[in-house]
């Protein structure tokens, strides 16, 4: 027989009592470790997708569009812009690297890039399987949608126009010469490729550059520096020097038919109006919280008045005060506990039985099994809760007048 | 044989070659007030050894449960002398009066009063772990077999008849072997039948352990099995 003994048996001789306060504390817990698990995970996947790109040149549009289309690859583009414009932006002394990107075909809802090499590179994803692509129409596929297409090397597909499953079909197949490893990033689901492949799907012929009497085009040399009638989708930029920062997108916004759009910037801003809905899920669960909260109180409380004979035989047996206090503050603590404890395991299950279920959530790399730091202050503010909670009754149980009671009956 | 004054006033000392053993309860001059009600109770002297038993008769209000409570250490703030087991109550501090309570003192309350969250065998163990005692199997064993309580011993104490749980309460007064065992009307919900019973059983337990036996009771047919009393006067 112990103090946990004691406070274990009162808790179970209310079974329904304990388990309505557990239950209430644990949704109220188990929303915000879902909401933790998501924006923390959703803010790192951000982060690391648009690492290593200061600035995305896009067509005139909405920069958040741009970024959404071009980094995140879950948005349409805004347009084309136009190959010769591109090539003289790539030249500009305050641009280090210039990617380009073509898109505008899928594969199962993966869209296809044309890009140089250095665009997956820059996620530092490294081949799986096979080999980089060489020829027209070779791809190389991330995991997920090797994994989730079920694809694999020498398989052969047709794009479809757009993001969408479904969409109108093109003549032209993909042959799959390599298979990316698993990075975590937005590269797991996309479809590799180059961007003359890209060009040729729509039709587009392409002249091969005369290197007798013009120069390659730095972005696609494969074409002649200067094309009038190639376009590409977007162009990613990393800057040389901090400078970039101040100069370049102003340039490029006033004098040219482009738009200029900052990862940093517009994440920003897309976390910010995301935050709105966070903010009413949070008070939600604190309401939750508080909710349940009062109950265990309400219910410890009522349990005193009850149990005010206990109180005053224990201490009739030689109970000292800080005894009963204790115990009192033990339960208030082993109720709020339990429900922490059973939020956090209802939170992370049901964020990993999201992710094993839900194509989309799966897709980002959302995990259930994913732990943070503050999980132990919720732990611990679930213990502080606990005492507050007991606190009152264990004032009221510290003053019993054992005499009065054993008398009073 | 009811008197209202001096019970046993022999001192502990050689008598005919005897070694008295001290007194386990010795009262003296003994007053309490009530803080609220403003009347004073004035109580006769008194003492009691181990092993002995004795009778607190009276009616409703005399202040019978009063005197219990005194004695138990429950209530303080009287004035005259109060000694258990050779300590002067008001003298003691709060921790050592609860450990005196828990160690040497064994309650049956009028009521019961067991804890109905646990089991028959866990309100015994309660005792000692309060009182901050080893529990002693043995002595568990045979507390609960001597009151035939082997077969209730995981019984919730909600689910058991008066008798059971009165039993249980007893086991529970004596299971710290205390050298003072106070009992508050007893058997006043009972039958002559079981009245006899009750009444035998704590006698013969409390000589077991060799505890001063104090009954408060306005029940005349303990008188029978305890002869010795003293009669409080409502004031």
């Amino acid at each position: 027989m112990n103090l946990f003994v004691l406070v274990w048996s009162y808790l179970k001789s209310k079974p329904l009592n304990s388990l309505l306060n557990t239950v209430l504390l644990a949704l109220g817990i188990a929303v915000i470790v879902i909401l933790l698990l998501f924006t923390r995970q959703l803010q790192e996947k951000i982060q690391a997708n648009a690492r290593g790109i200061d600035l995305v040149v896009g067509a005139k549009g909405s920069p958040l569009q741009i970024i959404l289309c071009n980094i995140f690859h879950i948005d349409f583009p805004t347009g084309n812009i136009p190959l010769h414009e591109a090539e003289k932006l790539a030249r500009h002394r305050l641009v280090k690297t210039a990617i380009p990107l073509a898109l505008g075909d899928s594969y199962g809802g993966y869209r296809i890039i044309g890009c140089p090499r250095a665009y997956p590179l820059l996620y530092q994803s490294n081949l799986d399987r096979g080999r980089w692509y060489e020829k027209d129409f070779e791809a190389v596929i991330g995991a997920n949608v090797a994994r989730m297409a079920g694809l694999k090397p020498d398989d052969r597909f047709a794009s479809a126009h757009g993001l969408s499953t479904g969409g109108h079909e093109h003549e032209h197949h993909f042959v799959v010469v390599g298979i990316l490893e698993p990075t975590g990033s937005v590269v797991d689901n996309l479809i590799f490729t180059s961007i003359e492949s890209v060009w040729k799907v729509h039709d587009l012929p392409v002249q091969p550059a005369d290197t007798l009497q013009q120069q390659p085009s730095p972005l696609v040399p494969s074409v002649t520096a200067g094309d009038s009638t190639k376009e590409i989708t977007a162009l990613l930029i990393q800057y040389r020097s901090p400078l970039g920062a101040v100069q370049l997108p102003r340039q490029i916004n006033q004098h040219s038919s482009m738009q200029a759009a900052s990862p940093a910037f517009e994440t920003a801003r897309l976390f910010s109006i995301l935050g709105v809905g966070i903010d009413v899920l949070t008070a939600m669960a604190a309401v939750l919280i508080g909710i349940s909260a009062l109950s265990i109180f309400i219910a410890l409380y009522n349990s005193l008045k009850e149990r005010r004979y206990d109180l005053a035989v224990m201490r009739a047996l030689g109970a000292t005060r800080l005894k009963l206090v204790v115990s009192l503050l033990l339960e208030g603590m082993l109720l709020t506990l339990g429900g922490t404890v059973l939020g956090l395991a209802a939170g992370h299950g049901t964020v990993h039985v999201l992710a094993a279920t839900v194509e989309e959530i799966g897709r980002n790399g959302i995990s259930g099994i994913v732990f943070y730091t503050v999980e132990w202050i919720i732990l611990t503010g679930s213990l502080v809760l606990g005492v507050l909670c007991a606190l009152v009754p264990a004032l009221q149980a510290y003053r019993t007048d054992i005499s009065e009671v054993l008398a009073g009956n | 044989m009811c008197t209202s004054g001096l019970v046993f006033a022999a001192p502990p000392e050689v008598c005919n070659g005897v070694l008295f053993l001290p007194f386990m309860i010795e009262v003296r001059n003994l007053r309490y007030t009530y803080p609220r009600r403003n009347n004073t109770l004035q109580f006769p002297d008194f003492t009691l050894q181990r092993g002995e038993q004795l009778l607190l008769l009276g009616q409703s209000g005399s202040g019978k449960t009063t005197m219990l409570h005194l004695v138990g250490g429950l209530l303080r703030g009287y004035s005259g002398s109060l000694k258990v087991d050779g300590a002067e109550l008001k003298d003691l501090s709060e921790a050592r009066l609860d450990r005196l309570r828990g160690q040497k003192i064994g309650f049956v309350f009028q009521r019961n009063h067991l804890i109905a969250a646990l089991t028959a065998e866990q309100n015994v163990k309660l005792a000692c772990y309060l009182a901050g005692v080893d529990e002693n199997k043995q002595h568990n064993d045979h507390l609960l077999h001597e009151l035939h309580l082997d077969m209730y011993r995981k019984v919730r104490v909600t689910e058991l008849s008066h008798g059971q749980a009165q039993r249980v309460a007893i086991a529970r007064a004596l299971v710290n072997k205390p050298v003072v065992l106070l009992a508050d009307e007893p058997t006043s919900a009972l039958d002559d039948v079981n009245c006899g019973r009750v009444i035998r059983l704590l006698s013969e337990m409390a000589r077991e352990v060799q505890a001063a036996l104090l009954i408060a009771t306005h029940d005349t047919r303990l008188k029978e099995a305890i002869p010795n009393c003293i009669e409080l006067t409502t004031p």
